[in-house]
């Protein structure tokens, strides 16, 4: 370990995009260690991850983003990491943004998560979706702002940065499927704030999406019922030392 | 046939089955294919079976206690509820293995990742020789 920040790279079968995500992140975050999360994929991927120097955690099958992202906040959490960031490995997170996000985070005190919002700025950027998506991203927006009572513009942007005590949180605790939303939830039940930031996301060029247009639905309705069980969670603040129910260190 | 006779034969083979049910459980069990904690509500079921065949009134006085006028109907109604509690009982299990199965996997990532990291410090403190990387 060279370095207290920590960028995630969570890859599946992105042999082709993951080389130039992670130099770019050399490139523009050089003050950030990078652990590239390799989902069980079937191609090169971490083998070209590998040869950019990078650290590469190879999850034996596919566990899905949730449980990939975990493995990269454990890890975080374990190394002393102050500070993560998720870059998803398809290129689409440019990681010029990096560092108004840490900007962002270490210059607000009691701040714990800022997001890199596609919906906040100027739309300049040729982030396109489905239609269904952008209803379900609408939908989510305005529950999640009624929620934490603070605006939520893009709540399944993966484009984000926590401090300690989230990764500590997520290390311990991270939704499983499609993270993003439930995430902020989470986040919220635990007392920790977040803010979002204004970025550009490029179209993916290569790899295919967590979440097909026929998913679509599907992941839907498995989020609007994780968020309401969520909210009737008997949860006391746990700080970060405690253990889950489905902590990892129980396990040990 | 006489119907008494054609009734006690009924019995007869439904008590047969009950045992059936009973042993196969109770060899899947001795044989290792079945834990003794699911063993249990199969043997269950195999009693209540057997009860059922040997109690000739009781399943008649049962279904009149909860109002069912239909005898059989109590039966497959209980039946019903026996085999929607073993489904989620096993969807409780499943959901419990497959996050033990999560948390195994992120567990193997991150020590093969840690092994990795100590052989290659293992190899650079070697003394330069045949191993030693060229360049």
């Amino acid at each position: 370990m060279t370095s207290t920040k920590l960028a995630i790279v969570p890859a599946h079968n992105e042999a082709e995009a993951i080389a130039s995500t992670v130099a770019a992140i050399a490139r523009w975050a050089p003050d950030f260690d990078v652990l590239v999360i390799d989902d069980g994929s079937t191609d090169a991927t971490a083998e070209r991850a590998r040869a950019t120097g990078a650290e590469v955690l190879r999850l034996p099958f596919n566990l899905g983003i949730g449980g990939a992202m975990q493995s990269g906040y454990i890890y975080a959490s374990e190394h002393g990491y102050q500070v993560a960031v998720q870059v998803d490995g398809d290129g689409q997170h440019d990681p010029r943004h990096i560092h108004e996000l840490l900007a962002q985070l270490e210059g607000t005190s009691g701040l714990n998560m800022v997001t890199g919002s596609r919906f906040l700025g100027p739309q300049e950027g040729g982030y396109r979706s489905s239609a269904v998506r952008r209803v379900g991203i609408r939908i989510f927006s305005r529950l999640l702002s009624r929620i934490t009572g603070q605006p939520v513009t893009d709540p399944t942007s993966g484009f984000r940065m926590t401090d300690r005590r989230g990764i500590e949180l997520f290390a311990h605790d991270y939704p499983r499927d499609y993270p993003e939303v439930e995430a902020i939830v989470l986040m919220h039940t635990h007392r920790l704030r977040s803010r979002e930031l204004p970025v550009v996301m490029a179209p993916r060029r290569t790899g295919v999406s967590t979440i097909s247009s026929t998913q679509s639905v599907y992941y839907m309705a498995k989020v609007l019922l994780a968020i309401f069980v969520a909210l009737f969670r008997t949860q006391p603040v746990r700080e970060a030392r405690e253990v889950s129910p489905t902590s990892v260190e129980q396990m040990l | 046939m006489s119907l008494p006779l054609a009734i006690a034969l009924q019995r007869i083979e439904v008590m047969v089955a009950a045992i059936l049910i009973c042993v196969a459980i109770l060899e899947l069990v001795r044989r290792r294919h079945l834990m003794e904690r699911y063993a249990l509500l199969w043997l269950l079921a195999g009693v209540v079976v057997g009860v059922l065949a040997i109690w000739r009134g009781l399943l008649t006085t049962v279904s009149g206690w909860v109002g069912i006028y239909y005898p059989p109907a109590a039966l497959f109604a209980a039946g019903f509820v026996f085999v929607l509690l073993m489904l989620l009982h096993f969807s409780i299990v499943v959901s419990r293995l497959s996050d033990q199965n999560r948390i195994l996997a992120q567990r193997v990532a991150l020590q093969q990742q840690q092994l990795e990291r100590e052989g290659e410090g293992a190899k650079e403190q070697q003394p330069s020789g045949e191993l030693a990387p060229r360049q």
